[in-house]
């Protein structure tokens, strides 16, 4: 559908030109059905990184839906945008304890640096700055979520030399010397011993180490103690894709759980981090799936 | 039919019907504001509040979205009623008061203060545009966009709608922009001017030729007489 609009509108994204055929796959994958409209609107975001008008409009012709209903699904949860978002998106949180601890102040910051205000995006398409409501670390607050990567205890004075980092390349940030990252001390679940070995650090900091099992043959292996970094030493190396066993090496118990991981569905191994919450990791080799639960801790 | 309790009144009504639709059919008033015959309840200015059930189990629903059950005990002017009723009006007075449905309103229940910080919508939310588009006009031109705090209504993109025949049967249904209110004390939200006997115009000599919804209006003829 073409529609005709004034060159002069800049606000609105109707004039852009996008390929809907991705919109069309999506659609066909949920047959047009109706019920799956939550979906079809997260997958086509997924692959958009917003949701355009016309593939809107697409979608609410396809499911039969008006495109009023359509709209006011896809203005009312905050995971959806109509308009196009940079290339790194910040998420500051405004949860009340992040908001308490000064979010706030992180806010203004960023948006000073970036010339922008909240919602928006910079001019050259790099980053999007956004609030949301607690992203579950609030102990660790004011809390920053960049790309994925989460930083904690985030100052105003933290704010530019974080925008370097991440203009640099937030995936080759040297976790070594990097104090913003989490550090978590975990111990077993079932004996209370820490899991820490100091002796080999890894990341520069004590690593995490337990005993395993996979495919008959057992070891050890060293995980990083940085939330965010995946950076593991293991004795044999288990092979990509293999279902790892973790054991507590002072009382040998195991530490996999019964729940399943978000990103593949393997089952998790449990740790309990010292100072209250747990943080779960995938057993599948070279799956990042982690769950990071800190609500018991007292702020 | 379904029998139940209203005001102590053993009545029954049938069933399915609305504890509003029974107290009204039975003579009981109930004030609305976002309920119109013809559209779908929606049960969003929560102006018609009853009480139903008894002693401490006694709450508080909006009567134009419940359906009667056998055996309620319904109160539709409870002291709790009331009182949640005018705070309702107050709310409603702080949000959107050139509204003289809103003023009526006021000035029906006995709402003569308005202690909220004052703000001047054009809409209350209250969906009643939504729903005349939708189901009698057939056109699902305009709906609710965004939530909370930035909740509006208009068409997608607030762009000129494919659907729209331009009837107008969202403005007649509106109850805060289809009657305009021109009372005198904007500060103080409550107007009453209208309802009132001595409305406050009486006092003013400036007001000598405002244009009033009240044609004739008794604040005027008192003027003329003095
Ligand atoms: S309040 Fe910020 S993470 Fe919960
Ligand atoms: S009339 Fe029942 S909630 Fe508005």
């Amino acid at each position: 559908m073409v529609l005709n609009v004034e060159p002069s509108c800049k606000t609105c994204t109707c004039h852009e030109e996008v390929d809907l055929s991705h919109v069309e796959k999506i659609l066909a994958k949920y047959n047009n059905d109706r019920a799956e409209l939550l979906s079809i609107l997260e997958e086509v975001q997924a692959d958009y990184g917003y949701l355009p008008q016309n593939a809107l409009r697409m979608v609410a012709e396809r499911t039969g839906s008006s495109m009023v209903d359509v709209f006011g699904v896809a203005t009312f949860y905050r995971a959806f945008n109509l308009k196009p978002r940079g290339k790194h998106c910040i998420s500051v949180c405004m949860g009340t304890a992040c908001h308490v601890k000064g979010a706030p102040n992180v806010v203004k910051e960023f948006e000073r640096q970036l010339g922008i205000s909240v919602g928006e995006t910079t001019p050259d398409n790099e980053f999007t700055l956004e609030t949301v409501n607690c992203l579950g670390a609030s102990a660790l607050g004011p809390i920053v979520m960049v790309d994925g990567h989460y930083f904690s205890h985030v100052t105003p004075a933290k704010v530019k030399w974080l925008l370097s980092m991440v203009r640099a390349g937030l995936d080759k940030v040297d976790v070594k010397t990097d104090s913003r990252i989490i550090h978590l001390d975990v111990l077993c679940p079932h004996c209370n011993q820490s899991l820490m070995d100091s002796v080999h650090p890894i990341d520069g900091c004590p690593s995490i180490h337990t005993t395993i099992t996979f495919n008959g043959v057992s070891g050890h292996a060293r995980l990083s103690s940085l939330y965010g970094s995946y950076s593991i030493q293991s004795e044999p190396d288990a092979p990509v894709g293999t279902t790892v066993d973790f054991f507590c090496p002072s009382c040998n118990k195991k530490l996999t759980t019964t729940s399943r991981c978000p990103e593949c569905g393997e089952l998790m191994a449990l740790m309990r981090v010292s100072g209250g919450g747990v943080v779960q990791i995938c057993t599948q080799r070279g799956c990042k799936g982690h769950i990071l639960d800190l609500s018991e801790i007292d702020i | 039919m379904v029998n139940f309790v209203l005001n102590g009144l053993p009545v029954s009504v049938e069933k399915g019907s609305t504890i509003l639709e029974a107290a009204q059919f039975y003579g009981f008033p109930i004030p609305t504001l976002c309920h119109m015959e013809g559209l779908s309840p929606y049960g969003a200015c929560r102006l018609c509040v009853v009480e139903i059930g008894e002693g401490p189990r006694a709450k508080l629903v909006t009567s134009c979205t419940y359906p009667v059950e056998e055996g309620l005990k319904v109160r539709t002017a409870s002291e709790r009623v009331i009182k949640a009723r005018r705070m309702v009006i107050e709310l409603l007075l702080a949000s959107c008061p050139q509204s003289k449905t809103i003023q009526d309103l006021a000035s029906a229940h006995g709402v003569r203060q308005q202690r909220f910080r004052q703000e001047y919508e054009d809409c209350i939310l209250c969906g009643r545009c939504i729903r005349m588009c939708k189901e009698q006009m057939m056109a699902k031109a305009i709906g609710f966009r965004g939530r909370g705090e930035g909740r509006s209504i208009g068409t997608p993109f607030d762009m000129k709608s494919e659907q729209c025949r331009q009837c107008g049967g969202c403005i007649y249904v509106c109850p805060a922009c289809q009657l305009r209110c021109t009372y005198t004390e904007p500060e103080k939200a409550v107007c009453g001017g209208c309802a009132n006997l001595t409305p406050p115009c009486v006092e003013k000599d400036s007001f000598d030729d405002m244009m009033c919804y009240m044609n004739p209006c008794v604040a005027c003829e008192i003027k003329k007489d003095l």
